[in-house]
């Protein structure tokens, strides 16, 4: 990790024992199961928001803590590795939405109830099965906004949200002019289909969308970043229980190689994305191209490694019973969140003038 | 080396700034400014401008091209926070370590100061600081690359000195080396605790030093071969049968230096951009793209790997300084930057096409000539130093803790 605080890694430290401790895999596995309506832990998320974590980057002034995306990031990075069900990205994101361009009075009266938990928000972008932040019809006449967005992450529970209309972002809350379709996914989170039929909406002004989704990308960068390291951690300790031909399958060099390959590739992905929320703390003006390296390379070796999971655990890893599909199916729907690997390469090189 | 590790107080920190600042001004000409003579880890011959000799002597002399090595061997004593306010002295002067790089400084000196006697300290370790003297490596054999444990060359007790027989080779810089330091068999029958670190005179009666045709062409690769040397037991650092350890401790320093050194990738971010020579040699689409959209996706993963191997050697630098010990990240560097490296002169040929494979003379850019013989000698990165196979083996065994077939 980039030098933390002495408080950042005490968030960070207490966020890793909580996830191990509270919500591993099984947790995930019993909300699964159960399939509540919000299609998260809500159990756990209100340990989150006693925690304060719903507010990390909001500032003290409206009841958070004031801290930064290195910090939110440490946080999800630990949820990540548990595959912890959390609308702690999505709200998170959103409150960046309303601190950029929010106004006094926005602000004032939506932070503080994303800081308790008594709100969750998320972003309203894509219009379509794929992240394309040009391609928006949505729009806004007389104060009402309507229009259909897909794949909305927590949209089945969320009761703010930051929607994408031709001419800018606006708060819209979550009930009157509001409906909501349930998308059953592959990673069992909430990912709904969200039509607004003239529902009362509240300009952000002067807030880039660019600048919104980049943050949005940068959070799931840092869940990523934590479910890549636990598929491989636990790859590697299966391989070294695993006996075949009267020998542990860690001692067969071809196997050896594999993982030496993912584990370069890892840290390789830790400084991309720890270089993104950096890049976004720091307010320096290269956050697309830091957020499109980081979430180009945490694509590709977040397929990698949770592709290899599988593969290198054998039939057992095939299994509902085993854990390997639930990092594979989640890994796949972050990868195409927020812009997928080829979308990043894409801008980019736009951004490079080539 | 017990000072470098207290870091001074910020005002005596401030006083050695103004001092090294009179000291660059009295000795650094600023009409050197951009004319870096550095030696290498690869030496090559001494054609240094009486300027730049001048300059050499000057930092040698004050023991600032070591600044962290202790005061009674000609270093220059200083802790690391007064060796890193040196380094932006002299940046922002535009000064540089004539002796940074070589040998001598980044292998074979701080291997000798951890094991070497005082004797042999007293000896050896002055001539590095001023850069007078060149070493070569004396490590592998024909028989012997990556399973080097298995080297041959055999040392004879002849009581107050051995008689040294046998081959290495790829001896970088061998024909402009003065001294050698070499790992030699002094029991046969056993693999590692049968060998033993010396250091030769490459003057001695019996040395002789062939270089090695490359496929990129002339190279400071050698083949040596060692006919009944003698060899005084003065110059064994070790005990006999120690040589495997502290020839391991040795390349430790070399691997860091290989892919960790920052200066590699700080150079791989200079120059003409591979987008702008593509632009140049390719054409643009009506977008304004590189129009073969192929190499245009290449180019922009390797320019995505480079940053995310330069964000990875700034935390490599930030835990180090942080004190939580290395970083498991150090142990990719050399891969990655062998894979970076390689990967560019490669896109470099395919940019140019058939102008990117002149061998030499008229009708090529001097660049691209270049370009060329550096993608032919590139090969070697992932050779040398620890294949990336070895490499690789390393991080499973020792990172990942995978163990050996039983």
């Amino acid at each position: 990790m980039a030098v933390l605080t002495e408080e950042q890694t005490m968030l960070r430290d207490m966020a890793r024992e909580w996830a191990d401790n509270e919500s591993p895999v099984t947790a995930f596995r019993k909300m699964r199961d159960a399939a509540p309506a919000a299609l998260f832990d809500t159990a756990g998320w209100q340990s989150q928001v006693e925690m304060g974590w719903a507010g990390i980057l909001i500032p003290e002034a409206q009841g958070g803590a004031g801290m930064d995306y290195v910090t939110l990031g440490s946080v999800l990075e630990q949820l990540g590795r548990t595959l912890t069900a959390s609308p702690l990205a999505a709200t998170s994101a959103a409150a960046s939405a309303i601190m950029l361009g929010g106004s006094e009075a926005q602000k004032a009266e939506w932070l503080p109830k994303i800081a308790t938990g008594e709100v969750i928000a998320t972003l309203a972008i894509d219009e379509g099965p794929r992240f394309d932040p040009a391609k928006i019809a949505a729009s806004v006449s007389g104060g009402k906004l309507s229009g259909a967005k897909e794949f909305v992450a927590e949209g089945d529970s969320a009761q703010l949200f930051v929607a994408a209309a031709v001419d800018g972002l606006y708060l819209v809350p979550g009930d009157a002019g509001v409906t909501r379709s349930t998308r059953h996914m592959v990673d069992f989170r909430s990912h709904a289909q969200v039509v607004f039929d003239n529902a009362p909406a509240d300009k952000l002004e002067g807030v880039d969308l660019g600048a919104v989704t980049d943050r949005a990308a940068a959070a799931t960068c840092a869940e990523m970043l934590g479910m890549a390291e636990a598929a491989f951690a636990q790859t590697n300790d299966y391989l070294k229980t695993r006996v075949q031909f009267g020998q542990v399958l860690a001692s067969f060099q071809a196997l050896q190689h594999r993982m030496a390959k993912m584990f370069t590739e890892l840290e390789l992905m830790r400084s991309a994305v720890e270089g993104a929320l950096e890049a976004i703390d720091g307010g320096r003006p290269d956050v697309p191209q830091a957020v499109s390296v980081a979430k180009a390379v945490a694509g590709d070796t977040l397929k990698l490694v949770s592709s290899e999971m599988v593969q290198l655990h054998g039939g057992i890893g095939m299994t509902d019973e085993h854990d390997a599909g639930f990092y594979l199916k989640r890994a796949r729907v972050l990868e195409t969140m927020w812009g997928n690997s080829a979308w990043h390469r894409e801008r980019f090189a736009r951004l490079g003038g080539y | 080396m017990a000072t470098a590790e207290i870091d001074a107080p910020v005002n005596a920190l401030d006083a050695f700034r103004a001092q090294a600042r009179e000291w660059l001004t009295e000795n650094f000409d600023s009409a050197l400014k951009g004319k870096d003579n550095s030696m290498s880890a690869v030496e090559g011959p001494n054609n240094d401008t009486p300027e730049q000799a001048k300059w050499k002597k000057a930092i040698g002399d004050k023991g600032w091209s070591v600044p962290t090595w202790p005061t009674e061997y000609g270093g220059g004593g200083l802790s690391r926070a007064e060796a890193r306010v040196l380094q932006e002295e002299m940046a922002r002067v535009g000064a540089w370590n004539p002796m940074g790089g070589s040998m001598g400084v980044m292998m074979f000196g701080p291997t000798l100061l951890e094991y070497g006697t005082e004797e042999q300290k007293r000896e050896h370790i002055p001539p590095i600081v001023r850069g007078e003297l060149r070493w070569c490596q004396g490590y592998s054999e024909p028989g012997a690359g990556s399973d080097l444990a298995s080297l041959q060359m055999f040392a004879e007790d002849h009581g107050d000195h051995y008689v040294v027989n046998g081959q290495k080779t790829w001896t970088s810089g061998g024909q402009w080396a003065d001294k050698c330091f070499a790992l030699v068999r002094t029991d046969k029958s056993k693999k590692h605790e049968g060998i033993t670190f010396l250091l030769i005179d490459m003057s001695s009666p019996g040395v002789e030093v062939k270089p090695i045709q490359l496929i990129s062409g002339s190279s400071p690769f050698c083949e040596t071969f060692f006919t009944d040397v003698k060899v005084p037991k003065g110059n064994r650092v070790g005990p006999e049968g120690q040589g495997w350890t502290i020839g391991k401790r040795l390349l430790q320093h070399e691997r860091n230096s290989l892919g960790g050194g920052g200066s590699s990738a700080a150079r791989l971010f200079a120059g003409t951009p591979l987008s702008a020579l593509a632009k140049k040699y390719v054409g643009v689409d009506g977008e304004g793209r590189i129009a073969d959209g192929e190499l245009r996706t290449k180019i922009i993963r390797h320019e995505m790997d480079l940053r995310a191997f330069a964000l990875t050697l700034k935390r490599i630098q930030l835990d180090a300084k942080s004190n939580s010990g290395p970083s498991a990240a150090t142990s990719i560097m050399k891969n990655v930057g062998a894979r970076i490296m390689q990967e560019r002169s490669e896109l470099l040929i395919e940019i140019r096409g058939m102008a990117g494979l002149g061998w030499e003379g008229e009708g090529f850019d001097e660049d691209a000539l270049k370009d060329t013989r550096h993608w032919l000698f590139g090969k070697a990165v992932s050779i040398y130093g620890g294949s990336s196979e070895i490499q690789n083996n390393v991080i499973a065994k020792r990172i990942l803790g995978m163990l050996d077939h039983q």
